[in-house]
């Protein structure tokens, strides 16, 4: 993972389903679209791969590179701000995704952080993830997202 | 080690392990050292609540170096909030209806 950087968190969530099935709902943009909040990524999904967030208007969010992708296990970009100024003046961010068998369900870890002291960007997304990742379980579990995707963005 | 909302309760009914979530939300990726720095507990205290917390994924661990560091995991919090809150901000998507036969479909199977 991301080690030592200044600004980060780490969230986790068990979830139900196969790890396959699970990577599948990671990166399916369609699928992906429907539990986070209406945006959408877009990948080559591959080492090297350009990664982009796409807003519900098809403005772009966030940009980046695909820097480790071994399904069914673990996926990182590097992932940059695109649509906010001051948050894109604050540069690079990793994102890393862990998948991990636990008996009947899997546990998802999201680590994100910034080399950078009180970042407002890990801020932002800090306070999206955990709404994303009850989805994406809702989504996964009971074939329903608890927050409807939004209709423009923030 | 999957959790349930009786984990969670079980843990936030504890003033001492609340304080060390408040800590770690006001700083997050802290050791146990610094976790237990101001706190009138002993480390083994610490530790067990910590345990108690992860436990019911309330806190996640990483390990850099030597050092294990703690992070607030908002999540299953997250998830209570929408359990009981949500019904009353949004209206339900007719458009989903069908997702959970997609869902089950041999595509994501």
């Amino acid at each position: 993972m991301d080690n030592a950087a200044k600004s980060s968190f780490v969230y986790v969530t068990y979830i139900k389903a196969t790890p396959e099935r699970l990577w599948e709902a990671l990166i399916s943009p369609e699928f992906a679209a429907k539990y986070w909040l209406g945006n959408r990524p877009e990948a080559e999904w591959k080492v090297g791969g350009a990664w982009k967030l796409v807003f519900p208007d098809g403005a772009i969010a966030d940009v980046g590179e695909i820097t480790a992708f071994d399904p069914p296990k673990r996926l990182s970009i590097r992932w940059r701000n695109e649509w906010a100024p001051e948050l894109n003046a604050e540069g690079w961010s990793v994102c890393t995704m862990e998948l991990e068998p636990v008996g009947e369900a899997v546990k998802l870890t999201v680590a994100h952080g910034i080399e950078r002291e009180n970042s407002k960007f890990i801020a932002g997304v800090s306070g999206g993830w955990p709404q994303i990742l009850s989805n994406l379980k809702s989504l996964l579990e009971t074939g329903s997202v608890v927050l409807p995707p939004r209709e423009a963005r923030p | 080690m999957e959790t349930n909302d009786d984990d969670i309760f079980r843990a936030l009914a504890d003033r001492s392990r609340r304080r060390l979530l408040d800590r770690l939300h006001a700083t997050d990726g802290q050791s146990l050292g610094d976790l237990c720095a101001g706190l009138n507990m002993t480390r083994q205290a610490v530790a067990k609540h910590l345990a108690v917390l992860e436990g019911a994924n309330l806190i996640a661990s990483k390990r850099q170096g030597r050092e294990k560091l703690h992070y607030i995991n908002p999540v299953p919090i997250n998830e209570i909030a929408e359990r009981w809150i949500s019904k009353f901000e949004q209206p339900r998507l007719s458009a989903l209806s069908d997702l959970k036969n997609d869902l089950e479909g041999e595509s994501y199977g």
